[in-house]
């Protein structure tokens, strides 16, 4: 049974080779623009750390940057 | 005009339906590679190699699918002046070329045990290449262009150029000899693929559109925060 699966009558190769390369692909894909998403939320992070408390409220008070806080915590719980 | 391309917007909800997209994802593939590699049956002709259908033919669909949308955008950013669509087209575009090279390779792959060869000229198969090198020269433009009107410029005269390529790949079929076989689903008229594999290419398809989505939510997010960046190196 797992021989024929394997094997599909000598088509297991192709047929194998071709979804282990989708597969592959899109786990790298997804891996590089998880890394670049996880930097600029460190670099957002640490910048916004070194702001004065004037400019901190400032930057609070933007929906987007807002977001950007919010979901830099959700990341590191 | 364009009120529902507000970027705040926009950004609350990709930031915030990554994770379900991604859930999602992973739930639909695992149907579908159930369904591709186990369930659906094999062709009386090409026996188990049809299965290579099952990532070949949605990863064409999606790269196509993807070139032209962002073709749309590309125009949109001229005539509209608006440059919030260069935000949507650069988010895009990774996925649609990595779907392109999968179509390639996986019809590659596909080609051997069907034509004897990895690899032939045909119209299909070079159009398909040609649109891989447009989709390439698109996110080499955004790397190595400093200038970020310049880049908004010639990235979007680059996917209008290769917009040529688009009918040509979808007609290539019908009007030159090739290798390739013909469309076997149509949308005018009755479909010649038995649902038995008809439905896990559908599911299949549905896979490739999340993670589509999947990656254009975290390249979006990505390019937002970075803009961001910059607006507090400016404060």
């Amino acid at each position: 049974m797992i021989n024929e699966i394997i094997s599909m009558n000598g088509y297991g190769p192709y047929v194998w080779s071709a979804f282990i390369f989708t597969l592959v692909s899109f786990a790298s894909l997804y891996l590089v623009t998880k890394l670049q998403l996880l930097k600029e939320q460190k670099k957002y992070i640490v910048k916004f750390g070194s702001l004065s408390k004037a400019k901190t409220a400032v930057v609070r008070e933007q929906k987007i940057n807002k977001e950007i806080l919010l979901n830099s915590v959700i990341t590191k719980i | 005009m364009f009120n529902f391309f507000d970027l705040g917007k926009i950004f609350e909800i990709s930031s915030r339906s990554t994770k379900y997209v991604f859930f999602l994802f992973i739930i639909v593939l695992i149907i579908g590679l159930t369904e591709a590699l186990f369930l659906s049956p094999e062709d009386y002709k090409q026996s188990h190699s049809v299965r290579i259908m099952y990532v070949h033919v949605p990863a064409a669909w999606m790269a196509l699918g993807i070139f032209s949308m962002i073709t749309f955008l590309s125009v949109g950013t001229f005539i509209f002046k608006n440059k919030n669509f260069f935000l949507i087209s650069k988010s895009l575009a990774p996925s649609g070329f990595i779907f392109n090279i999968i179509a390639l390779i996986t019809g590659s792959i596909w080609g051997k045990p069907t034509w004897g060869t990895w690899w032939a000229w045909d119209a299909r198969i070079t159009s398909m290449l040609i649109l891989a090198l447009f989709y390439f020269m698109y996110l080499l433009s955004w790397r190595i262009i400093e200038n970020k009107n310049n880049a908004i410029k010639i990235s979007s005269l680059i996917i209008i150029v290769g917009a040529i390529n688009v009918p040509i790949i979808k007609f290539s079929v019908n009007w030159w000899n090739t290798l390739h076989q013909g469309p076997s689903l149509k949308i005018m008229s009755d479909t010649t693929i038995h649902s038995s594999m008809l439905i896990p290419l559908g599911i299949m398809t549905a896979a490739f559109a999340l993670f589509s989505l999947l990656i254009f939510l975290m390249k979006f997010n990505t390019e937002m925060i970075r803009i961001k960046n910059k607006g507090l190196d400016r404060l």
